[in-house]
C-alpha cells in the first residue's frame, strides 16, 4: 500500500493537535509554519480551556456545556458538532495533563477550575494565566518527539502561498516562500490541513499576533474554498489599547472576582481608590445581575460602548473603564493570574494589584472563516482541511471565554485522522500529477512576487495596512450601520486599486519582511470586502453582529450561515440553513 | 512647537556576508512607545536621520506581549524583548543590535533554531501513550505544580545563552534555558520515569559540566525563571546518576535497570 502524503499548515494548538494525530497513525507529516511553531499566536490564550469535569459539585455537564456554548453563539453554530466538541473535552484535558501541562491544582492534588462569561459554572481548566502557552508547548513537545523520530518534518520560517489544484480541482500540495531565501517551491501532498489561526492584522489594532492576517485563509478563499459567517468578528471587552497591539487582559480575571466600574460622575478625576463604594457605578453587574461581570464578551463590549459614548461616564478624557482587582487577595492574585498581571505592569507601568486597570475593548477573534463540513473539517475543495480559529464551526455568533482553546484541539483532532481517511482512500495520490501542474503554480506565485519586486508605484504597503485597519475597526466591529458598511466597501475598492499601485522599499532576495507582508497585504483586502459584505448583507442583531437599525435576532429570515464564494475578483453571498436539530432556537438574554 | 522626536542607532547587516553598517533614525516620540513601533515607523517611512532612503529593518517578532520570546534583540547592549522594552524608560539614543551567539539572518534577526534542536537532544517532553482516552493524567500537589509551573513558562528568547560566557564558538554548551526544560520533565510524574535519558544525554557534549556558574542567565530572564537553581538541581541529579553507576557497575546492567526502573530518579 503507498504511504499517504500530508501537509500541516499551522503550527499552533490546532496544526500540533492535527500533525500528532496524523504521526501517531504511522503517516508522515510535512509541518509549514512561518514562525518557528513554538511562536504561534495560541501562546498568548490565557485564562484556560473549558470542560465540563464537574469537580465542584456543581452537576454541570457536557450537555450544559453544549447549551452554554449554542446560547452563547446566539444559535449560529451547527449543533452535533459543538456537542461532539463538548463531550469529548473532559478527555482532551485528561489528555493535556498527561502530556504535562502545569495545570493549576486543588489541594487534593486534582486539576483546579474556575469560572468564565457566559456559564454560571467552574468549568475552565487553568495554568496560571499562561493557559495557551502551557498548552501549546505541551503539544509542541510531543511533536518534537515525533520529529526525533523522522515522522515529522517542519518547514518553519516558510509561508504558505497557494494551494496546487489540479485540472479536476482536487488539491495536489501546497505553494510556499522560504522567508530566508525568498525561493518559491511547490509541494506535492495528497490532503492539507489549514490551521492558520486568527485574522487580526485586518483590523490592525488587535489583540493578535503580528502572523494573525488571514491571508492563508483569502489565498484558499480566492481559490475557491467557502468562506463562512465572516461577519462575525469578537470584539474583547478588557484590554489594553496600544499602538502596535491592544494587549488582552483575559476574562479570568474577571473569573477571579474582578469588577468593571466607572464613576458614577461623569468626569470624576479623584484616583480611583478614593472614589467610595457608593459614588461607583458597577453597570455589568447592574444590568445584569445573574452574569454581573461575566456576561458574554459581545454583551460586555457593547455595555462599554454604552457606558463610554452614549452616556460619557468613560474615564476622565479616555475611551477607558475600570477593571478593578484591588479588593482580591494578593496570594491568590500571583497564584492564579500572574502572567496577566505582569503584562499590564510591564506594559502600563502600574501595578494592578494596587490600582484599578484601565480597559477598553479590542478586536479579539473571528467566530467566521473557512467553510468546512458538519462532520470531517472538510472544506468544499477536495483534499482541504481546516481546524482551529481559521474554520467557522464552533462558536456560532459569539465565541464564549475558553471554548477557544478547546475548539482548536478537538477540531485538529477530527482533521488529522479524517485527512488520512481522505488520503489513503484516494484513487490516484499526488505522485501521480503531471508536473506542469505544479510547475504552473510555482510560476504564478513566482510572477507575483516578481511584479512586487520590480514594479514602481507611490503607494506604501504599510500606510495602505493603516488605513485598512482603521475603517475595519471604527466600520466592521462593534456598531455596524449600512451607510458605514456600504462606504467601507467603497473605501476597500480604493485600497484595492492603490495596492495595484504598492512600491517596495525593499527589493531585494534575502529575508525580505517587505515583500512578505505585502503579500499578505493584498489578501487581506480581498478577506475584509467579504467580512464587510457579509456584515452589510445581514438585516439583524445576533451576537457580535449589532446593527442599531435591525436591534433584534431574526431567526425567520437570518438563521442560516453565510457562504461567501470568489470567482475572478467577484465575490458572492449565499446561505444555508444552520443544524439545530438538538437544542431549539430561544431568546438570548443574560 | 517642534515635535519632541529622539534617535534610534540600528546594526544593519544586509545578510551573514554582507558589510556592517550603523544607521540613525529619528523618531517622532509619542507616550508608550516601545521598539516594535518604532521599527514599523522606520518601515513606513525607511530614510535614515541624514535623510537616506534604506531597506525597513528585517527583525523578528510575533505576540508583542513578551509570551512568544521572538523579538529578543540587544537594546542598549541588553538582551531583551523589543516588545516589552518602552521608549519611556530607555536611555536615548537607544541602541539595537542582533544577539550575537546565534547566526545572523538580517539586521536583527538571528537563527535560534539550535535551542529547539537541543530541546530534541534532551528529551524534553513527557512520553505519553498516545493521545487516545485512556483516563486522567498523575496528581500533582499545588506545591509541586508552584514550582514547575515558573520553569514552564520558557520562551526559547535566547537571552540566557546570549549573556553565558560558555556559550561560545568552542562549547556545545546548551545553556541555561535547556537545562532548566531537562529538570521540569525530571519533576513530572511521567517524564521522570525517563530521567534517566535526559541526565545521560546532559552528561554528553554540551551538557551540564560545560556550565562554570557564572550566573548571567538567572539576571536576563525576562520571565524570571530560577535557572541558577535549575542548573545546580541537574548537577546534583547528574552526579547522582553517575555515582549509582559506578556503586552498580558490577552488578551488571539487568539489575541496574530494574532499579531504575523502580524508583526513577528522586527529586
Amino acid at each position: 500500500m503507498r504511504e499517504p502524503k500530508i501537509i500541516v499548515v499551522g503550527g499552533g494548538l490546532a496544526g500540533l493537535m492535527a500533525t500528532i494525530r496524523i504521526a501517531e497513525s504511522g503517516v508522515p507529516v510535512e509541518l509549514f509554519s512561518i514562525v518557528p511553531v513554538k511562536r504561534s499566536h495560541s501562546v498568548c490564550a490565557q485564562g484556560g480551556i473549558n470542560a465540563a469535569k464537574n469537580l465542584k459539585g456543581e452537576g454541570d455537564s457536557a450537555w450544559i456545556h453544549f447549551d452554554d456554548t449554542i446560547y452563547g453563539g446566539d444559535f449560529l453554530a451547527n449543533q452535533p458538532l459543538v456537542k461532539g466538541m463538548c463531550e469529548a473535552a473532559p478527555a482532551i484535558i485528561d489528555l493535556l495533563d498527561r502530556m504535562g501541562v502545569t495545570f493549576n491544582r486543588t489541594p487534593e492534588g486534582l486539576l483546579d477550575f474556575r469560572r468564565f462569561g457566559g456559564t454560571l459554572y467552574h468549568r475552565t481548566a487553568f495554568a496560571g494565566a499562561t493557559t495557551g502557552q502551557q498548552l501549546l508547548y505541551a503539544l509542541d513537545e510531543q511533536v518534537r518527539r515525533f520529529e526525533s523520530e523522522d515522522k515529522v518534518k517542519k518547514f518553519e520560517a516558510w509561508t504558505f502561498l497557494s494551494v496546487v489544484l489540479d485540472e479536476k480541482k482536487i488539491c495536489r500540495g501546497i505553494c510556499a516562500m522560504d522567508l530566508k531565501t525568498m525561493q518559491v517551491r511547490t509541494f506535492p501532498a495528497d490532503a492539507v490541513i489549514f490551521c492558520t489561526g486568527g485574522i487580526g492584522a485586518i483590523f490592525r489594532q488587535t489583540t493578535n499576533s503580528v502572523v494573525c492576517t488571514g491571508s492563508a485563509q483569502s489565498a484558499l478563499f480566492q481559490q475557491g474554498v467557502y468562506y463562512a459567517n465572516g461577519e462575525f468578528i469578537q470584539v474583547h471587552p478588557t484590554a489594553i489599547p496600544g499602538e502596535d497591539k491592544c494587549r488582552l487582559m483575559s476574562e479570568s480575571l474577571r473569573g477571579e472576582g474582578g469588577r468593571v466600574w466607572v464613576p458614577k460622575k461623569a468626569g470624576d478625576t479623584r484616583p480611583a481608590r478614593s472614589i467610595p463604594e457608593n459614588e461607583r457605578f458597577y453597570f455589568l453587574e447592574e444590568w445584569y445581575p445573574k452574569y454581573g461581570n461575566l456576561v458574554p464578551r459581545d454583551v460586555a463590549t457593547r455595555a462599554i460602548y454604552k457606558i463610554v459614548f452614549e452616556q460619557k461616564m468613560g474615564l476622565s478624557g479616555l475611551n477607558a473603564v475600570y477593571l478593578d482587582l484591588t479588593h482580591l487577595p494578593r496570594e491568590m492574585l500571583d497564584r492564579k493570574l500572574e502572567g496577566v498581571l505582569e503584562i499590564y505592569q510591564k506594559f502600563v507601568g502600574t501595578d494592578p494589584r494596587e490600582e484599578p486597570m484601565k480597559v477598553f475593548p479590542a478586536m479579539h477573534y473571528t467566530m467566521g472563516g473557512l467553510w468546512v463540513d458538519n462532520e470531517h473539517q472538510a472544506t468544499n475543495v477536495p483534499g482541504i482541511y481546516a481546524a482551529g480559529e481559521c474554520e467557522y464551526q464552533y462558536h456560532g455568533a459569539n465565541r464564549l471565554g475558553a471554548n477557544s482553546l478547546l475548539s482548536c484541539i478537538y477540531g485538529g483532532m477530527l482533521a488529522g485522522p479524517a485527512a488520512v481517511k481522505y488520503a489513503r482512500n484516494l484513487e490516484k495520490g499526488c505522485e501521480s500529477v503531471p508536473s506542469p501542474v505544479y510547475d504552473a503554480e510555482r510560476s504564478r506565485q513566482q510572477e507575483a512576487n516578481d511584479s512586487l519586486l520590480h514594479q514602481q508605484g507611490s503607494e506604501n504597503p504599510m500606510t495602505i495596512w493603516k488605513e485598512l485597519g482603521e475603517w475595519m475597526t471604527e466600520h466592521v466591529t462593534v456598531i455596524r450601520l449600512n451607510a458605514n458598511l456600504q462606504k467601507t466597501l467603497n473605501k476597500l475598492d480604493e485600497l484595492s486599486d492603490r495596492f495595484a499601485h504598492v512600491n517596495l522599499a525593499d527589493r531585494t532576495q534575502w529575508a525580505n519582511q517587505t515583500l512578505q507582508f505585502t503579500r499578505e497585504l493584498g489578501n487581506m483586502i480581498v478577506l475584509s470586502k467579504a467580512i464587510t459584505m457579509g456584515a452589510l448583507a445581514r438585516n439583524e442583531t445576533r451576537g457580535a453582529h449589532y446593527k442599531p437599525e435591525f436591534p433584534e435576532r431574526d431567526d425567520k429570515n437570518w438563521l442560516k450561515t453565510t457562504k461567501a464564494s470568489y470567482d475572478s475578483g467577484r465575490i458572492k453571498l449565499e446561505y444555508e440553513p444552520v443544524d439545530i436539530s438538538l437544542i431549539p432556537p430561544r431568546s438570548r438574554k443574560y | 512647537m517642534a515635535e519632541t522626536t529622539f534617535i534610534v542607532k540600528i546594526k544593519r547587516q544586509a545578510a551573514p556576508d554582507e558589510a556592517v553598517r550603523w544607521q540613525e533614525f529619528e523618531i517622532r516620540y509619542r507616550p508608550h512607545l516601545n521598539i516594535i513601533t518604532c521599527l514599523r515607523d522606520i518601515a513606513e517611512k525607511p530614510v535614515t536621520r541624514d535623510g537616506n532612503g534604506t531597506t525597513p529593518v528585517a527583525y523578528d517578532a510575533n505576540c508583542l506581549e513578551e509570551v512568544c520570546g521572538a523579538c529578543a534583540m540587544l537594546i542598549n547592549g541588553y538582551p531583551r524583548q523589543a516588545c516589552s522594552a518602552l521608549v519611556d524608560n530607555l536611555e536615548k539614543p537607544i541602541r539595537l543590535e542582533p544577539l550575537t551567539k546565534f547566526p545572523l539572518i538580517r539586521d536583527l534577526q538571528v537563527d535560534r533554531s539550535i535551542m529547539f534542536e537541543n530541546l530534541k537532544r534532551m528529551q524534553c517532553w513527557v512520553p505519553i501513550d498516545g493521545t487516545y482516552a485512556i483516563g486522567p493524567g498523575p496528581r500533582m500537589s499545588p506545591a509541586e505544580q508552584e514550582i514547575v509551573y515558573p520553569m514552564s513558562r520558557c520562551i526559547t528568547c535566547g537571552n540566557c545563552l546570549e549573556v553565558c560566557p560558555k556559550v561560545n564558538g568552542r562549547t556545545q554548551f546548551v545553556g541555561a534555558a535547556i537545562i532548566s526544560q531537562v529538570r521540569l520533565f525530571n519533576m513530572h510524574p511521567t517524564g521522570k520515569m525517563h530521567a534517566r535519558e535526559r541526565l545521560e544525554a546532559m552528561m554528553g557534549p554540551g551538557g551540564i559540566q560545560d556550565c562554570d556558574n557564572a550566573q548571567n542567565c538567572v539576571k536576563v530572564c525576562p520571565k524570571n525563571i530560577p535557572l541558577t537553581e535549575s542548573n545546580n538541581e541537574i548537577n546534583r541529579q547528574v552526579l547522582k546518576h553517575a555515582i549509582w553507576d559506578w556503586l552498580n557497575w558490577s552488578e551488571g546492567p539487568t539489575k541496574r535497570d530494574e532499579e531504575w526502573k523502580r524508583t526513577g530518579i528522586q527529586r
